[in-house]
């Protein structure tokens, strides 16, 4: 069994018009046993920078802190929040750091840069950075997320469609896969505001 | 190291709290041939003699200006050898800033790192303090910026500033001509009349060198041929 269905993660972020939204499931298991359902994984950086982190729970809670610590030094030195883009080359190089011994994490990062445009990617968890200009996901779901992704992305959708979509593609994908679930946890975050809702989905 | 005489750090305190290793670095900044930076609204100009030893000397092979970054330039007074070392570690910190950013080093950021180094040269054992006060100009998302570092380690952002021989006359001659809305041609004018003050014998576009930064933030030191048309035009 691999290591990164070990706990068992959902993420998917989108990019809406001038906004994007981040969302993932609320289950931690170990292998069949579900621990907790109110899990934490998706992260804030700073008020427009979202870290998602998916795979073995222990190694994203590290790698959270390392990257905290990182980005608390990097905005008292040059006094300013780090760019989407920056903090992701950032992600990949403490990842490819363990080249041989790797954090089983697979992150997605979103959030908004220069003039408040969207930016998301993922990568493996070796650093491999994946830029998307739509929607990107992770997790022991993310062949399903593919797929309700793939049909039910639109480009340029406002605020409230873009939380009913990525809510949409998120819960009908768990449902299709038993290591996540128990609800969701969606941040949509536009240039003004971030609005955080917790989804009730099948609760098992 | 640990045996030697010297391991002990040549800086120490003298009894009225100075330390004296960093007063004689300075001495040998002010004996250097003179520099000068100003920053303009829209740029940064820095300038430098280039009094070779004698006409022997090939002087297109002697650049005292150096680039650190594609948008960061840097020229010293003081000695040429010890300021090549520098250059070289505040390339190779500009570079690893790049590799696990992908974005260019702001000047600031250079600026500490290559303070830093120079402070440690006043902390550790055997070594002595660069004999060099660096000027350093850069275009980033900040704007123009013009930073002098000194031997202590110890940096500040000028609008305009000299070094080296020719100290107190250049930064009178700067504190009349400086104006906060220059733009960078006016910049590069006042730099050469400030060198031309204390300049013996004929200034020529063999004999300084200009570098210049401009908003687009490419640094460039300008060739003798170019000197050359701006010196006519301070004619």
């Amino acid at each position: 069994m691999s290591i990164f269905e070990y706990n068992g993660s959902a993420l998917v972020a989108m990019v809406g018009k001038n906004c994007f939204a981040i969302a993932s499931d609320r289950r931690l298991g170990v292998q069949l046993q579900t621990i907790a359902t109110d899990f934490q994984r998706i992260y804030n950086i700073h008020p427009k920078l979202f870290i998602g982190l998916s795979g073995l729970a222990s190694d994203a809670q590290t790698l959270y802190q390392r990257l905290v610590f990182r980005h608390k030094l990097y905005e008292l030195r040059e006094e300013r929040n780090m760019k989407p883009e920056t903090f992701a080359s950032l992600v990949s190089a403490i990842q490819y750091e363990k080249r041989f011994g790797p954090y089983f994490c697979q992150p997605v990062i979103a959030g908004l840069g220069d003039d408040d445009k969207p930016f998301i990617c993922t990568m493996d968890a070796i650093g491999a950075k994946e830029l998307a200009k739509d929607f990107v996901v992770a997790g022991t779901a993310s062949e399903s997320l593919y797929g309700a992704c793939e049909a039910m992305f639109k480009p340029d959708m406002e605020a409230e469609e873009l939380f009913e979509t990525i809510s949409q593609a998120l819960l009908s994908s768990v449902d299709r896969d038993c290591l996540s679930g128990w609800g969701g946890h969606v941040y949509v975050v536009t240039p003004m505001e971030v609005t955080e809702k917790i989804l009730k989905g099948r609760m098992d | 190291m640990g045996d030697s005489q010297y391991s002990f750090s040549l800086t120490t305190f003298s009894p009225s709290g100075k330390l004296v290793q960093i007063e004689h670095a300075l001495t040998a900044v002010g004996s250097g041939q003179t520099s000068l930076g100003i920053k303009a609204s829209n740029g940064v100009v820095i300038a430098t003699e280039k009094k070779l030893p004698s006409i022997l000397v090939d002087e297109a092979s002697v650049q005292k200006i150096q680039i650190l970054t594609p948008n960061i330039g840097v020229v010293y007074s003081g000695m040429g050898p010890d300021s090549r070392v520098l250059v070289r570690k505040s390339r190779k910190q500009a570079e690893q800033y790049h590799r696990l950013y992908k974005e260019p080093i702001p000047v600031t950021q250079l600026v500490r790192e290559t303070a830093a180094v120079m402070q440690e040269f006043t902390q550790s054992g055997g070594v002595r303090p660069f004999g060099v006060s660096l000027l350093v100009a850069g275009f980033d998302d900040k704007g123009p910026q013009l930073y002098q570092v000194d031997p202590s380690g110890s940096y500040f952002s000028w609008k305009a500033s000299a070094m080296g021989k020719n100290v107190s006359n250049a930064k009178t001659f700067l504190e009349k001509r400086y104006t906060d809305d220059m733009e960078l041609d006016d910049a590069v004018h006042t730099a050469i009349l400030t060198l031309k003050e204390g300049f013996e014998g004929q200034i020529s576009g063999k004999n300084i060198e200009i570098g210049i930064i401009g908003a687009d933030k490419k640094f460039r030191v300008l060739t003798p041929s170019e000197i050359e048309d701006y010196l006519q035009e301070v004619e």
